[in-house]
């Protein structure tokens, strides 16, 4: 009944004409590579063995007294190989790309999280790698572009729109209607045209059937509650799918910026300011204007601050099977300090947004619940921003002197 | 029809051009001028570009204009209303080109209303593909215009025949692969793709993306009807100003023999 690629009105395929061969092609090839069970083994053990999988399932006992109600475990997605559940995504195409006999890649960031993996995937396989960031992101995450760099990718600073993601995802599209012949685009998170968002969950549902397994056998029940930030929802959709037919309340929390009143942030599902419109070759929720141009957004995290969400949680979203909150740049440093204090973890910045959502319902619930909250990355990348958040002095001062000792140099 | 009009128009001149322009940009009285250079300079029908803030199948050049014009205060209703002003002051006909987006989020039965009454004869959306597009069809069928859609050199010879049961009043041929702006090969690898939209379809071939002097368009004579200059315009008003437009555009032909 329901079109492929759509998820109830979401969804769908608005690609330039020049495209549409490459995405037949890549159709095909996920749906073999899907019903291939001996791909998904190869997936499986390359994960294994490269990327520290299963990820643990870590159980947080002092977040769990400090509360004093549900019982807290973290996924911890942040102990993959280069430091975020990103490297699903990335090494599942990196097969499928040397399954369609593809020499070279290209991919959009923002954090610089994907970037990263794409490089490092590029890097294994031996492919050529490009990289489009936003020029603001670039200056945001610098550490991540030295890597991607050194990893051997070309890192495109893209300085047009927003100079956010979303500027590099329409850049890394421009790139890939010249060169599809012997390019893949590596896109990064459950959005896009089809298949996008349906292979990228299924790559991520590694996430989930392992959450779901170990959950189970730690705890002897499923878990009442989970939780997951919503950047494109990549992360999300890897968990949430672990317990779609499950009674478990799924949670998506998004980028609440300075506050949903003040306009800057990229809640699309939790906030009223977003609706529906096509682009970037889909139909999902957008934070645009009356016209249909696509608004600025705000996050403290890179990697949630963007204007469209995977059409899978849009649906979702509709349906009632997904909640959708939002956390505010403040709430989610705050849950970041306490985080790391309590339990010696330093989730992304990212991530701590789920942290926020689930330290605010927690309370509420008794300990014989038990809640999951989907650490996606790790936020050693977000030094910076941190640092700055907390106005460390003598961070600055480090700062200060590694500069003119550069300029002395 | 549109159609009809340009095989009339071909009488007169073995070669139609269509100019590209984006509205509001850099300012909408420079695209008045713009325009009316155009026209003065012989060109057979243009497209109106309502400018995006995400189009993905433009290179930087008109990339640039888009964001420029939105900067400066565009809206989708100034555009409508530019489209309208100019139908009735030229006797050409202007396409719309712009993203789906825009139509969705206007609505597309009146989007479509608004510009049959602006006197508009169709439409270009490169981000639609006739799969996605049965509500638009419909829409553009019942007040009469044309939906004009896109042929590439890897669109197959199969799908080439189901594109032109949608498409009205011309067909636009892509010459190459990537964006618009970039260096084409005006080679035989073209001509044998321009035969083979040749044969799918009977309404006038269009063929755009990097045509840019009057080498290029002499190549097209005899092999596709249109020429379209697009992103070569855009630099001429940037270097020149649009006193540049005129002669650009009457260089690219020679003069009309009588």
């Amino acid at each position: 009944m329901a079109e492929p690629g759509y998820y109830g009105q979401f969804g769908g395929s608005f690609i330039p004409e020049i495209l549409v061969a490459t995405f037949e092609e890549l159709v095909l090839a996920f749906e073999e590579a899907k019903a291939d069970p001996e791909f998904w083994n190869t997936y499986k053990k390359l994960m294994g063995s490269y990327s520290c999988r299963p990820t643990p399932l870590t159980y947080a006992e002092n977040l769990t007294r400090h509360f004093g109600g549900a019982r807290i475990y973290i996924k911890r997605e942040d102990l993959n190989h280069t430091g975020a559940h990103k490297a699903n995504n990335v090494m599942g195409q990196g097969l499928l790309v040397k399954r369609m006999g593809k020499g070279r890649v290209i991919a959009e960031t923002g954090a610089g999280q994907h970037g990263v993996a794409t490089a490092t995937m590029a890097a294994k396989f031996g492919f050529d790698c490009t990289i489009y960031m936003g020029e603001v992101d670039v200056q945001r995450q610098r550490p991540n572009v030295f890597w991607m760099e050194r990893l051997g990718a070309t890192v495109v600073p893209v300085t047009e729109g927003t100079r956010t993601l979303k500027d590099a995802i329409n850049e890394a599209f421009r790139d890939w209607v010249s060169a599809m012949d012997d390019t893949h685009y590596v896109l990064g998170t459950a959005c896009g045209p089809h298949p996008f968002p349906e292979m990228v969950t299924w790559f991520q549902s590694i996430i989930g059937q392992e959450a779901r397994r170990q959950v189970l056998e730690e705890t002897g029940r499923l878990p009442a509650r989970v939780y997951a930030c919503v950047g494109g929802g990549s992360n999300a959709m890897g968990i949430f799918s672990g317990f779609l037919e499950d009674d478990v309340e799924l949670v998506g929390v998004e980028a609440g910026g300075r506050g949903l009143e003040t306009g800057a942030h990229a809640a699309r599902l939790a906030s009223s300011d977003a609706s529906l419109g096509v682009a970037q070759g889909y139909k999902t929720f957008f934070l645009q204007d009356d016209d249909g141009q696509m608004k600025e957004t705000h996050s403290v995290a890179a990697g949630l601050d963007y204007v469209g969400v995977s059409p899978i949680l849009s649906h979702l979203k509709e349906s009632g099977r997904v909640r959708f909150a939002a956390a505010t740049d403040k709430e989610v440093v705050d849950a970041l300090s306490l985080t790391i204090r309590k339990e010696g973890l330093i989730p992304a910045l990212e991530s701590a947004h789920g942290f926020v959502q689930a330290f605010k319902e927690a309370p509420a619930l008794s300990h014989d619940d038990v809640i999951v909250i989907n650490q996606s990355g790790r936020g050693d990348k977000d030094i910076f921003t941190v640092a700055d958040a907390f106005e460390d002095p003598s961070w600055k001062q480090f700062i200060r002197d590694k500069a003119e000792e550069y300029d002395a140099g | 029809m549109l159609a009809e009009h340009l095989r009339t128009k071909q009488r007169e001149r073995e070669i139609l051009l269509m100019t590209h322009i984006v509205m509001g940009y850099p300012s909408f009285e420079d695209s008045l001028r713009v325009v009316e250079a155009m026209v003065e300079a012989g060109v057979e029908i243009m497209e109106l570009q309502i400018p995006f803030s995400e189009p993905i199948a433009d290179g930087p050049v008109i990339l640039h204009a888009n964001q420029r014009s939105l900067q400066a205060g565009s809206s989708v209703e100034k555009c409508l209303e530019f489209g309208e002003e100019v139908a009735k002051r030229f006797d050409i006909p202007f396409l719309l080109m712009s993203y789906y987006n825009i139509l969705f989020k206007y609505g597309v039965d009146a989007f479509t209303k608004r510009m049959a009454e602006a006197g508009l004869a169709g439409a270009i959306v490169p981000d639609l593909p006739p799969e996605e597009a049965d509500e638009y069809l419909a829409a553009m069928a019942a007040h009469d215009l044309s939906p004009v859609f896109i042929l590439s050199p890897r669109t197959t010879d199969e799908r080439m025949a189901q594109i032109s049961k949608v498409t009205q009043g011309l067909v636009y041929c892509v010459a190459r692969k990537g964006v618009t702006g970039q260096e084409t090969s005006f080679s035989d690898e073209l001509d044998g793709y321009l035969t083979r939209c040749r044969a799918a379809t009977d309404l006038p071939l269009a063929l755009g993306f990097g045509v840019k002097d009057r080498a290029d368009v002499d190549f097209l004579r005899g092999r596709a009807d249109l020429a379209v200059i697009g992103t070569q315009t855009i630099r001429v008003v940037e270097e020149e100003g649009v006193e540049g437009v005129k002669p650009f555009i009457e260089g690219l032909r020679p003069p009309r023999s009588s």
